[in-house]
């Protein structure tokens, strides 16, 4: 029995409700779907060892004695992980701050806050390790496999990835506390977190591009300028990747040092959470105050509102706009490829053409679930004397209107160069988009918009078709882009899979 | 003699032999007759199916039986043409977060094809008449329960409608914000407008209805004005508390 207000059981409490979040998020949950998401997470981990097998067992024999090329592509790979760990803790940061949930009782309760909040934050950090390591262990499982248990280390390594970077995001959230206040706080948190987990990947396209003229971040790691620029080998800058080799004094320095940053954030930021989260509370109760040009009421078609609304919600929910963000930012390194392409007069607009419908077909998902699954007033929508097809064809116009919208400028940019490319990646966006937003609709369910974060969990049926219609849609316009018949193949697929979906497209209530 | 006054007037809304079952049948063969102008209050305890009718006649709910007529319009066979003419508020206001109160009723006339001259007029005066104007053009994220209910309430009257559906519309108000709610209803009875309320809060029912339902386990047990409810019972003189205790137990010993 553990004694009740110590540490270690404010951490067990923290650790039932961190699993128990986690459970519901993997279930949706539905208890039935508990043995499903089971058998998805054996087929996932399955298909990751096949992947870090396919990607990485061509390394597991490189050593201490490797040269630089290894330490760099090394030290790139952990750079891009934890990266992308920043921006998730930061996200986990910022949603605790912004979470009332048991603030009310925690400040109120004759318990020490500074403790509760303490152990707060070490739930975070290890959200956070157990994310990076879930991620990670396909690949160290077959670098071991290949190359020996010293690769082991780099579960250490990982860990401290992990711990740094929720010790920089507990830094970098309360700074920006500090210095902007809570009601800016929330909104440059989250996009700076989506521009974090971004801007390694980005930039080393944006590298790639410019030295090899290709999309492949491999090429920036191996090209000849970032090999003559690099430190020698002694320099503390290879310490992790040393520590991966199975240098045990640098794993021993790498933990060491992961362990006392988090200690010393925690220690440090857990005096004032409190306050912070007590005032990021009342900012979420805040008062904004719409002004607009005229009052006066306008005159439209049902099909208008509701395409308007639908436009007016995206672009005021901060949350939504860095989650969308996230992903036209990725939008970045094929613009710059379009512009030096369009600059050298190559034809590597065929390689941009997939990526940007891609995209397309990735956004329009997330934005078609917000359309036609998130309706925060579904009664008053339901009621409404239009017929229920009206509805959602107005919802469907909304999401295409913006994917348009925000993937016309990189057509018409293309269109200068080639105007059979423009129009094939026009129909190729359009045709993606249509595809992801008619999987939403056969996967529609009633949430709000604030579930967004979960709606990949909702229908994991639904994620992989919208994924895999995205890729064959991709692929059609690529070879189509470069005028080979064999762009009907991957059509048929995607067709294939959309005539799947509809076939086990849940009952609509 | 006022039963007699009663049938003559318009009939707002019938049902004959509705029917719903999910598990169990909710809604069992429900005979309901609702007349134009008037205050219907629907009682019934927890899981009666109060809701489920409801929400069959907002159009919400597919009946598995049974047929609903809502100012002589055939909701099943015309529902657009039925909700034109009709509004529903349920206890949780359903309204968006990111929108002003005064944003929200230009979305539902929209909806509802308002002019908007006339629908910008009906609006300004809904803000007037439930105290919203100094929230009117401020986002509804921050708003308390009772200030969203009384938005979802304007956006309810904004295309006034013939027939206003109300699923405990005075849940969670204070006693400001329910006056404010009841004066709002009963202005629109007395207009002309029918209302058919369900709640839990027994008062408002004997002060406010014309007529009362009891619904239990998905059937009309009885019906009438508070006084033919307790001649029913035979408890002349007590309140509408005990009387409809006394109609559920006598359901319940019945079952």
């Amino acid at each position: 029995m553990i004694a009740a207000d110590t540490l270690t059981w404010h951490a067990c409490h923290e650790l039932r409700l961190g699993w128990r979040d986690w459970l519901s998020l993997m279930t949706a949950g539905g208890r039935t779907r508990a043995r499903n998401a089971a058998i998805a997470l054996i087929v996932f981990a399955v298909f990751m060892h096949l992947f870090a097998y396919w990607l990485v067992a061509g390394y597991a024999n490189a050593d201490l004695s490797s040269g630089p090329e290894t330490m760099i592509a090394i030290t790139g790979t952990l750079l891009l992980s934890w990266s992308l760990l920043l921006s998730q803790a930061m996200e986990s940061v910022t949603r605790a701050f912004y979470a009332r949930a048991d603030l009310d009782l925690i400040l109120t309760s004759p318990s020490s806050a500074r403790k509760v909040f303490a152990v707060r934050m070490g739930r975070i950090a290890a959200g956070t390790v157990a994310m990076s390591m879930l991620l990670a262990a396909s690949f160290i499982d077959v670098l071991a496999l290949r190359g020996g248990l010293r690769w082991l280390a780099t579960f250490g390594v990982v860990a401290a990835m992990g711990a740094i970077a929720t010790a920089a995001a507990l830094a970098l959230t309360i700074a920006l506390f500090r210095l902007v206040g809570a009601k800016r706080t929330r909104l440059i948190a989250q996009i700076a977190a989506a521009i974090i987990g971004a801007a390694f990947v980005i930039g080393l396209q944006v590298l790639a591009i410019f030295s090899g003229g290709t999309l492949s971040r491999v090429a920036a790691l191996r090209s000849s300028w970032m090999i003559e620029h690099t430190p020698n080998a002694s320099s503390l800058v290879w310490l992790p990747a040393r520590a991966a080799l199975g240098d045990w004094t640098a794993l021993a320095v790498v933990v060491l040092t992961g362990a006392v940053l988090l200690a010393a954030a925690i220690v440090i930021f857990s005096a004032r959470f409190g306050d912070h989260a007590l005032t990021a509370a009342g900012v979420s109760a805040g008062v904004v105050r719409q002004r607009r040009v005229s009052l006066a009421f306008r005159r439209r078609s049902p099909q208008r509102v509701l395409r308007q609304k639908e436009w007016t919600l995206l672009t005021r929910d901060p949350w939504l706009v860095s989650q969308t963000l996230m992903q036209i930012l990725y939008l970045l390194p094929p613009a710059v490829l379009l512009w030096v392409t369009f600059r050298d007069g190559s034809d590597a607009f065929v390689v941009l053409i997939p990526v940007v419908v891609m995209a397309a077909g990735q956004l329009a998902g997330g934005l078609a679930w917000l359309s036609i699954s998130g309706e925060d007033a579904p009664d008053l929508v339901a009621t409404a004397p239009v017929p229920s097809g009206r509805i959602l064809a107005a919802k469907i116009e909304a999401v295409i209107g913006m994917i348009a919208l925000i993937f016309a400028p990189m057509m018409a940019a293309l269109a200068l160069d080639s105007v059979y490319g423009a129009l094939v990646l026009a129909a190729g966006v359009l045709t993606a988009a249509g595809a992801a937003t008619s999987i939403q609709i056969s996967f529609r369910v009633q949430a709000r918009r604030s579930q967004f974060r979960r709606r990949q969990t909702s229908s994991r049926v639904a994620t992989f078709a919208e994924a895999f219609s995205s890729i064959a849609w991709a692929a059609t316009a690529a070879l189509a882009a470069a005028g080979s018949i064999f762009a009907l193949a991957p059509a048929a697929v995607a067709i294939f899979i959309l005539i799947g979906v509809r076939a086990i497209r849940p009952t609509q209530a | 003699m006022a039963v007699v006054m009663i049938t003559e007037r318009p009939i707002s809304l019938a049902t004959r032999a509705l029917s719903k079952r999910f598990d169990r049948p909710a809604v069992d063969d429900l005979d309901l007759t609702i007349y134009g102008g008037e205050f219907y209050c629907l009682l019934g305890p927890n899981g009666a199916g109060k809701t489920t009718t409801l929400r069959m006649v907002a159009g919400l709910l597919r009946p598995d039986a049974g047929t609903i007529t809502i100012d002589g319009i055939d909701a099943l066979a015309d529902p657009v043409e039925a909700k034109q003419i009709t509004a529903w508020l349920s206890d949780e206001p359903m309204i968006y977060d990111k929108l002003t109160p005064y944003e929200y009723l230009e979305f539902v006339a929209g909806l509802w094809r308002i002019d908007p001259r006339v629908a910008e007029m009906r609006a300004k005066e809904l803000i007037a008449w439930l105290g919203l104007e100094a929230q009117a053009h401020d986002r509804c994220e921050g708003f308390s329960k009772g200030t969203r209910q009384k938005v979802a309430l304007a956006g309810a009257l904004v295309h006034d409608p013939k027939l206003i559906i109300l699923d405990e519309p005075l849940t969670g108000l204070d006693a400001g914000s329910a006056r404010q709610v009841k004066n709002v209803l009963r202005e629109r009875v007395s207009a002309g407008g029918t209302v058919i309320m369900t709640t839990h809060i027994l008062e408002v029912a004997e002060r406010m209805a014309d007529r009362i339902g009891v619904i239990a386990n998905g059937r009309l047990i009885a019906e009438g004005t508070l006084d033919e409810l307790r001649v029913k019972t035979g408890a002349a003189g007590t309140s509408l508390e005990d009387t409809f205790l006394a109609l559920v137990a006598n359901e319940a010993a019945a079952a």
